[in-house]
């Protein structure tokens, strides 16, 4: 398990990932709290060997399905009810940059 | 019955008065409304509390008996629900400035449950942000006291409903529980709090935190309302993908269980030691010998990978946390800050997330963020899965010598506020005893056992059955209940010093 | 940052180098000095009724924003559950295509952030898909330089569909946008993602491989009934990866992908621009750069995207709200047992049946006339007949009304009682044309056209040459000039003698017996 060491540790990036517009007084303050959590958390490597297989799900669930089948929703009022800005029945978003999908 | 008698009364006495017609779900709800008027500005359980909509959800109630329909089992019984559940139309906020004023256009399966039994649903409560926290200090709208002291935190993250209950303005209350946040304040508030086994109540509805381990619990005074309350919400739901098929066991007739003989008790080894404040133990222990009265096996049992819960759920539930919290990015519903008027949605979506979000849930979902990223993710998330693996082993193992599994719910009594609101790792520590539980899935109830002698606070017993055998933690704690509130005259709460009026 | 700032010298390098060299438009030159390298990632929507994971309507149509649901909107609380019927379309797919299906496949989240993803992260599928390592055969090129060329798969995976962004502005482009509006009501519509092995060695025929590749995987999801793989309507989407190596090298190049790649033709011409043009930056000694492309219909070429600071970090994990799909083995071999023949084997099968050529048989599969083609045959019609009516007459008539072969309203039954009358020498070609005119007019069957319309060859040859006498003697100049030796204008007494007996009779027969009856010989 990899200690984590401050240079490989790039909270700008972190940041950009998770759209967190951190401020420098933020980031001076989170650096050595996540360090030092990170520190912490690596102690799992004591004991978590190749043969131990990870668990994803609690309890063996398989094949959980629903059947193909059109049930009722939410009206478009409903669904924009919660919208910061809307527009013709749409919701309303900032300007895009870049990249054509 | 006085006012004051039913703000104390327990469910199943509401629900008996409701249905037989002796008091009304009106004067019922009214009497707790008053008193949560004169009451939560002191202790702040409530983020919102819905007058009309509780006056109107008895009424409807009424009207049903008087017409001669069939009453639900919780009828008129006043409800407090923690803000984390959608419940449509109403303010449902997590804690957070991020949903300030988001009300869900659709209703948890939990909330359908309840008022499919009639119980009356009267606000929502505090809770620590996104239920990332222990105290509940970490809500955007500022803390709960805790009805036995308010100069302490009552635990978290479902602080505002166990304050509810334990102050007498709610009957009963929802939580959730993902490291402990049902169990711990519930025994920071004297009070009984489960976590059903993972998969047995619905999340549907639920605002996730950590997906593979949140759970919907019942907070109440008593194990049998505690029982009531969770046969309501427990179930098969088709929209819960995680579901698990519905369970044939009565709870009820389970904490109705008066016999302890032959009851095998483990105490977990682990769970005592460091951290575990002496008075704390100390309560436990008495108890211990209170179960051999009763006839009960008690010996020592061993969880080797215990201590490694902690760092184990400090990855995972962060790393599915800052993917569940992902989607709230100021597009279709919440806060949006644009940072000026010609800002990209890159931008808006930065600003408003920074603004949004309190300290501790940006902390987390860097956490996260890290833990999963390209180059970490079989260092970190893919290893702290495995822990889950070998605690999962651990308790299995010790269920093949004992029945339930026993340890003091909480290393310490209830802290003061403010006190660990700047040490994230000391904050982490409080659910030490709780968290191996959440990753292993398996179901728990924290127990009031007694006060502190050094503090006089209350003092609670958490209690771990194997996966799907939820009904042994009420047969098991009935009896144990029973005999100590022989002890005590009356239930632990009505040791609770009078809350100074504050009105909201 | 020193990463950024060298991708931005090489782009702005490359971009300076372009319009300084000369343009390679030759393939053919390109492939002297490269190898190319494909990649096809197509996108199938699925045909279900419902979302991949929850009850909302899966079909186009309606207000915006008026088939969602908290699941598909994402709304803080909800939780998915998994489309039976998509993911046997999935394994049936994959079947087809000759993939091994997972014994355990799982869902993971692919987390990234986008207006159009409700809940900020797309389930997808990641290092556990339900279908691996398979194989489609298609044939490029005609008669002699025809060639089976087999495309190797990768993987068939399963995830959701987001919603549609529209943008705000006076061109409706995402550039110069002030605002972009969304419609969720395509979230969560089932998708299936098929990811080819590199191609290698097509050579030349790069364009024309892609493309039959992503025309067989069309027919290969209708055969299924699985899509409608409209890929104007976005049911089928295609993104095309191309690098060129050096030849001879063992290196591969740098590979770009470009989107935008809307109908068949644009596959073939993508991968065309991307070939001449990475060849013209690399002759000029520079580099391609890793980036997503554009394509643009209306110039055939391809320009790049935002050149992205850092490469897109997906975070994947297993979906912790879903369970494990572990589909049953021997449901499974049930499925593969009822694989329908891939399309292009069946028109190799037919064609060789039937004595057609693969383009002739690919024509009639383009008319979706095979059936009427076989029931026609089966009707004891000879093939040549059967295409001849087909995807002559009856395909002209189809064309013109705007409409499809099966819409017309004619029948195997029809063409096979107008193929045999003429065979019996009943009826001429022009007289068949007037009977299916009839039955296109609704005026009933063909024989009940025939009869009503009374069509029939004049086969009383005494008859008719009463009525060649009566020509020749009305046209009894032009007569003059036949036997004079101006045969052509013989046409001029087999129209009359048409004419009067209403196209009654055999054309080809009128003239030999005008051509007897004037004593001249062709």
């Amino acid at each position: 398990m990899s200690q984590v060491n401050s240079e490989q540790f790039d909270l700008a990036h972190l940041a950009k990932l998770a759209r967190i517009d951190f401020s420098q007084e933020e980031l001076d303050t989170l650096r050595p709290q996540l360090l030092a959590i990170l520190e912490y958390v690596a102690r799992i490597g004591e004991v978590a060997t190749p043969d131990v297989e990870p668990m994803s799900h609690v309890f063996k669930l398989e094949n959980v399905v629903r059947s193909d089948e059109v049930t009722p929703g939410l009206s478009p009022e409903d669904a924009l009810s919660g919208a910061p800005e809307q527009r013709a029945g749409r919701f309303a978003v900032p300007r895009i940059l870049g990249e054509e999908e | 019955m006085s006012n004051q008698q039913l703000l104390t009364a327990s469910a199943a006495e509401i629900a008996d008065l409701v249905t037989t017609g002796k008091v009304t779900a009106a004067e019922v709800v009214t009497a707790h409304l008053a008193h949560i008027d004169q009451v939560d500005g002191a202790v702040r359980a409530f983020l919102d509390v819905d007058a009309e909509g509780a006056l109107r959800a008895a009424r409807n109630v009424d009207s049903k008996r008087e017409s001669g329909e069939k009453l639900g089992s919780l009828a008129g019984v006043p409800v407090a629900l923690k803000d984390v559940v959608a419940q449509k139309g109403r303010p449902t906020t997590c804690g957070s400035r991020i949903l300030e004023n988001w009300h869900p256009p659709y209703d948890a399966t939990v909330v359908t449950k309840l008022q499919d039994a009639d119980a009356v649903i009267v606000g929502k409560t505090n809770m620590d942000e996104f239920a990332m926290g222990s105290s509940t200090e970490n809500s955007a709208f500022g803390p709960t006291h805790n009805p036995w002291d308010l100069t302490r935190v009552p635990g978290g993250s479902s602080g505002g409903s166990a304050a509810a209950v334990a102050s007498n303005e709610a009957t009963v209350a929802i939580g959730s529980d993902t490291g402990g946040s049902v169990r711990q304040p519930a025994a920071l508030t004297g009070i009984v709090g489960v976590k059903p086994t993972y998969g047995t109540v619905s999340r549907y509805g639920l605002v996730a935190f950590a997906s593979s381990l949140d759970q919907i619990g019942p907070f109440a005074r008593n194990v049998k309302d505690a029982a009531l309350l969770h046969s309501v919400i427990a179930g098969h739901d088709p929209r819960d993908g995680t579901s698990a098929p519905d369970s044939k066991k009565d709870l009820i007739a389970a904490a109705n269980n008066s016999d302890l003989r032959s009851v095998r008790f483990g105490v977990v080894r682990e769970m005592r030691g460091e951290g575990f404040a002496p008075a704390v133990l100390d309560e436990f222990d008495r108890v211990q010998e209170l179960l051999k009265s009763l006839g009960a096996d008690v010996q020592d049992i061993s969880l080797p990978h215990a201590s490694y819960g902690t760092p184990a759920y400090y990855l995972i539930a962060p790393s599915e946390a800052s993917s569940n919290l992902a989607r709230f990015d100021a597009m279709r519903y919440g806060l949006r800050v644009s940072p000026n008027p010609d800002a990209t949605v890159e931008e808006v979506m930065s600003a408003t997330r920074e603004a949004g979000f309190g300290s501790e849930v940006k902390r987390r979902i860097v956490i996260g963020t890290f833990a999963l990223s390209t180059g970490y993710y079989d260092a970190f998330y893919a290893q702290a899965q495995k822990v889950r693996t070998l605690i999962a082993r651990d308790y299995h193992d010790a269920f093949s010598a004992v029945d339930v599994i026993i340890s003091p719910t909480s290393p310490t009594t209830a802290f003061k506020l403010g006190e660990r609101v700047n040490d994230p790792l000391a904050m982490y520590a409080a659910d030490l005893a709780t968290l191996p539980v959440s990753l292993a899935g398996l179901p728990a109830m924290s127990l009031p056992i007694g006060l502190s002698q050094e503090d006089g606070l209350p003092i609670g017993m958490q209690l771990v059955a194997p996966a799907f055998k939820d009904e042994l933690l009420y047969s098991a704690a009935a009896p144990v209940e029973a005999a100590l509130e022989k002890q005590w005259g009356g239930p632990l709460i009505t040791k609770r010093p009078p809350i100074l009026s504050g009105s909201r | 940052m020193g990463w950024a700032t060298d991708y931005k010298k090489a782009a702005d390098l490359e971009r300076q180098q372009m319009t300084e060299s000369a343009v390679t438009a030759d393939l053919e030159m390109v492939c002297q000095k490269y190898e190319p390298v494909i990649g096809l990632e197509t996108h199938v929507e699925l045909s279900t009724n419902s979302k991949m994971f929850c009850g909302c309507p899966a079909h186009f149509g309606g207000e915006a924003n008026s088939h969602v649901c908290p699941v598909c909107l994402g709304l803080p609380g909800s939780l998915p559950v998994a489309n039976r019927a998509a993911i046997e379309a999935t394994i049936r797919i994959g079947l087809a295509m000759n993939c091994q299906i997972a014994s355990r496949a799982r869902f993971a989240r692919k987390n990234y952030f986008y207006p159009d993803m409700p809940k900020d992260f797309q389930i997808s599928q990641y290092d556990e898909p339900l279908c691996t390592g398979g194989y489609l055969d298609i044939w490029v090129g005609e008669g002699a330089n025809r060639d089976r060329f087999r495309v190797g798969i990768t993987r068939v995976h399963l995830e959701e569909d987001t919603g549609k962004l529209t943008h705000g502005g006076e061109t409706g482009r995402i550039h110069g946008a002030s605002y972009s509006l969304v419609d969720y009501n395509r979230a969560g519509v089932p998708l299936v993602e098929i990811v080819t092995d590199p191609i290698v060695g097509a050579g030349e025929r790069a364009p024309e491989v892609a493309r039959g590749y992503v025309a067989e995987v069309r027919e290969l999801m209708r055969a299924l009934d699985v899509s409608d793989v409209r890929m104007e309507e976005g049911s089928l989407r295609c993104d095309v990866n191309v690098s060129l190596a050096p030849r001879g090298s063992s290196v591969w190049g740098q590979r770009t992908e470009t989107k935008n790649v809307n109908s068949l033709r644009s596959v073939a011409r993508a991968v065309r621009a991307e070939m001449t043009r990475q060849a013209a930056v690399l002759d000029s000694g520079g580099v391609i750069v890793q980036e997503t492309r554009h394509f643009h219909e209306d110039t055939g070429e391809t320009t790049g995207g935002r050149i992205k600071e850092e490469a897109e970090d997906y975070r994947y994990f297993p979906e912790p709200d879903l369970a494990v799909v572990a589909p049953d083995p021997a449901w499974v071999n049930e499925l593969k047992a009822n694989s329908p023949e891939l399309p292009s084997a069946k028109l190799e099968r037919l064609g060789a049946e039937w004595g057609f050529e693969y383009e002739q048989m690919r024509e009639i599969a383009n008319a979706e006339a095979v059936e009427l083609v076989r029931e026609t045959i089966e009707l004891g019609v000879a093939p040549t007949d059967s295409r001849k009516w087909w995807m002559g007459e009856l395909a002209r008539r189809a064309n013109e009304s705007e409409t499809d072969l099966l819409a017309l309203g004619v029948s195997a039954k029809d063409v096979a009682t107008v193929a045999t009358a003429i065979n019996n020498g009943e009826l001429s070609d022009a007289l068949g044309r007037q009977v299916f005119e009839g039955v296109i007019a609704g005026e009933g069957s063909a024989d009940q056209v025939i009869k009503s319309r009374g069509l029939a060859l004049v086969s009383d040859s005494g008859a008719l040459q009463r009525v060649v006498d009566e020509a020749i003697a009305a046209n009894a100049d032009v007569a003059e000039k036949v036997k004079q030796g101006k045969v052509s204008a013989v046409g001029v007494i087999v129209g009359a003698v048409m004419k009067a007996t209403q196209g009654k009779a055999d054309a080809a027969a009128v003239r030999k017996l005008v051509m007897n009856s004037l004593g001249v010989s062709d």
